[in-house]
């Protein structure tokens, strides 16, 4: 009778006061802020004259409307600018730890927070930003929010919230060679839509799952929000203790063998019922990408675009729109497909690991001559870690330039836009219309197809560009 | 957050008949730079309602004079992608008070209760009729009666229950604020950050 969910299990630990036929008072662990989402909060607190109730649970960082070279001159845009010196000047006048521009901590908001540490299994985690899902790969509540919200978390270190429903999906089965943790995330999409998961929070399981890395689960977990969920999590396993272990540091955590132990407890009872269950092979998912302008229109590589939208609706005007904005047909194969830009970071592929799997492929060729590549580490970290593995200069020598830290090209708030009508495979997580630059069109592709699509110059598939023994370590 | 009353709405209305409206494109991203809640409405829909080269879209619902109205009725899963709240400010300063459709995404729908803005949520059926109304004769008109939370079409009297949280109906009606409740119960997160110590 008494089963719980890992969801429910956090939930409720944290609700200081329910309302009756209301919201839920939830408590937050950890509130990580941005340049783009926190002044209007903040304006809010200084008309109340309130001051921030708890500063050391929230954590800044300048990431999202940032140049990705030469930061250590002045930001030339002049709102840019004002956004992220108001960012400073409202954290060092509310006593909020900031991990500015040129910081060595400095990266974007969801890379940060796990590898410096403050992401911890069991944490009730919010952020003004939809890939706050992202932190749920250590069996974290974590989901984006408004800067109203942002505001309340500020001023009580609660937000009001209605409590979701509960998904699980189960991924068991042997993943083939080449397929990465997007491709299983941009399958999953393809197949429930980009609205399949609203209102509910997602709990992933099965055996493909728990053989992830947990850069490969922040991956899954980031683009939740994509189907539409609340959020996303994957319970703590010995994979996430080791990931802990091997921080050089964890703030607030003296002895963490007990929290450890304590995290072991954090797992949905075997009986614990969902709302809705969905179950997939991992064996039946192939290298993805997408055709149209949302995540829930992407299809096998290999595969040609549907002639109709999820309905069978061959006429719908949203699905036909799509297509006539990404220049595509019906029926078409996309293999082989002449692209221009190819962009490889973000908060979903923005880690050493995307890095890695890149340079697999392009270790030893070239860049494609009619291809503008935006290489962008996800942190400062990262970036340090590339060049420390010699993956800098193996850019370098394929033809291509790595970027300093920043969301850059993924929402294009900075200089760093696709150009109208230009194709651009892209590791991010929407392919909006004008997500990338006005009249962008994104592919949105894992870093090992965004590889192969950078050297060829044009859409392809990345399983031809490696050996057998490459595709065993992916 | 500003603190705005809801009543009684009756207008005509704005269509926009397409599915999976993202909050990219209420409002593109290159727009959020200012640090105020202010004058996001003047770049509400901005790449569908200007060219490329900066002039009035004429094909686009917002500049065809026969559309107008603070009710803005749209495709299902409207609000999809980005939390920014910036999308809902654009559509409140540009004069909408409410959004009709089948299906809004979570965050956006959040945001939209904490800024006055009412979202609708009707049925499939209902949002397909209206639409086509809307299309035949721009001067139709609806009525949204939060108290009672009903939702009528007047032309033909097409009169639904449309759901809202209780505890959002209140706030609404009443003009209250979300941190002014929660400013009020401090005492109350204190002690639960000590029993959760405690706990731990």
């Amino acid at each position: 009778m008494n089963s719980k969910t890992l969801f429910d299990k956090i939930w409720d630990s944290h609700v200081v006061k329910s309302i009756e036929d209301g919201p839920d008072v939830l408590y937050i662990d950890r509130h990580y802020i941005h340049e783009v989402t926190s002044p209007q909060a903040f304006n809010g607190l200084k008309e109340r004259s309130i001051p921030v109730f708890r500063p050391g649970k929230t954590l800044a960082t300048a990431d999202h409307n940032i140049p990705t070279r030469n930061q250590h001159l002045q930001i030339k845009d002049q709102l840019s600018r004002n956004q992220v010196e108001r960012l400073s000047e409202n954290c060092q006048k509310y006593g909020i730890e900031l991990f500015g521009l040129n910081d060595p901590k400095n990266g974007i908001v969801h890379v940060i927070g796990p590898e410096l540490g403050y992401t911890l299994p069991g944490m009730t985690i919010v952020c003004g930003d939809s890939h706050t899902s992202t932190h749920g790969a250590f069996g974290t509540i974590a989901f984006g929010i408004g800067t109203s919200e942002v505001e309340m978390v500020l001023a009580t270190q609660c937000i009001l919230q209605p409590k979701p429903k509960r998904m699980r999906i189960t991924l068991d089965g042997k993943l083939h060679k080449g397929v990465t943790s997007k491709d299983i995330i941009m399958f999953i999409i393809s197949r429930i839509s980009a609205s399949g998961a609203t209102g509910y929070f997602v709990e992933y399981c099965g055996s493909a799952i728990r053989s992830l890395s947990m850069e490969g689960r922040m991956t899954i977990c980031n683009m939740s929000i994509e189907m539409g969920a609340r959020g996303g999590l994957i319970a703590p396993d010995e994979t996430t203790f080791e990931y802990l272990k091997k921080l050089p540091s964890i703030p607030g955590i003296d002895d963490l063998e007990a929290s450890v132990n304590k995290w072991k407890n954090l797992h949905s009872d075997t009986d614990a019922v969902f709302d809705k269950e969905l179950k997939f092979d991992a064996a039946s998912i192939k290298p993805m990408i997408t055709y149209g302008t949302n995540p829930g229109m992407g299809m096998a590589i290999d595969d040609t675009i549907p002639l109709s939208d999820d309905n069978g609706n061959k006429a719908s005007s949203s699905f036909l729109k799509s297509l006539d904005y990404m220049g595509f047909k019906p029926g078409m194969k996309l293999l082989g497909h002449p692209i221009d830009y190819v962009f490889i970071g973000s908060c979903t592929n923005g880690r050493i690991e995307d890095f890695r799997a890149f340079a697999q492929i392009i270790k030893g060729r070239r860049k494609a001559e009619n291809v503008t590549a935006l290489i962008v580490p996800g942190s400062k970290k990262v970036e340090d870690q590339m060049v420390a593995e010699g993956l800098t200069e193996l850019y370098k020598n394929a033809g291509f330039e790595v970027r300093q830290p920043g969301c850059s090209s993924c929402l294009a708030m900075n200089e760093d836009k696709i150009p109208l009508g230009k194709y651009a495979v892209s590791t991010s997580n929407r392919n909006f219309e004008g997500r990338q630059g006005p009249g962008a069109r994104t592919l949105l592709a894992s870093p090992l197809s965004a590889a192969a699509a950078a050297i060829t110059g044009k859409i392809s598939d990345p399983r031809d560009f490696m050996t057998e023994e490459e595709k065993v370590k992916i | 957050m500003p603190k705005v009353k809801f009543d009684i709405l009756e207008s005509t209305c704005v269509p926009l008949p397409f599915e999976n409206v993202d909050t990219d494109q209420i409002i593109p991203a290159r727009f959020l730079s200012a640090t105020s809640r202010q004058g996001f409405g003047d770049n509400l829909f901005r790449d569908w309602r200007y060219t490329k080269s900066g002039e009035k879209n004429t094909d686009f619902i917002l500049n065809d004079p026969h559309f107008n109205g603070k009710v803005l009725v749209a495709g299902k899963n409207f609000g999809s992608g980005s939390s920014r709240e910036h999308a809902v400010w654009a559509i409140f300063d540009y004069g909408f008070r409410a959004v009709v459709s089948s299906f809004f995404a979570d965050i956006f729908m959040g945001n939209a209760l904490n800024n006055g803005l009412l979202p609708i949520v009707i049925s499939e059926v209902l949002l397909k009729k209206l639409l086509d109304l809307i299309q035949k004769d721009p001067g139709t008109k609806v009525k949204i009666d939060l108290e009672k939370q009903i939702f009528t079409i007047l032309s033909t009297g097409d009169s639904v229950k449309f759901n809202i949280n209780p505890y959002k109906k209140e706030c609404l009606l009443k003009g209250l604020d979300d941190i002014d409740f929660l400013l009020s119960i401090k005492g109350l997160i204190t002690s639960y950050e000590n029993n959760k110590i405690q706990v731990k």
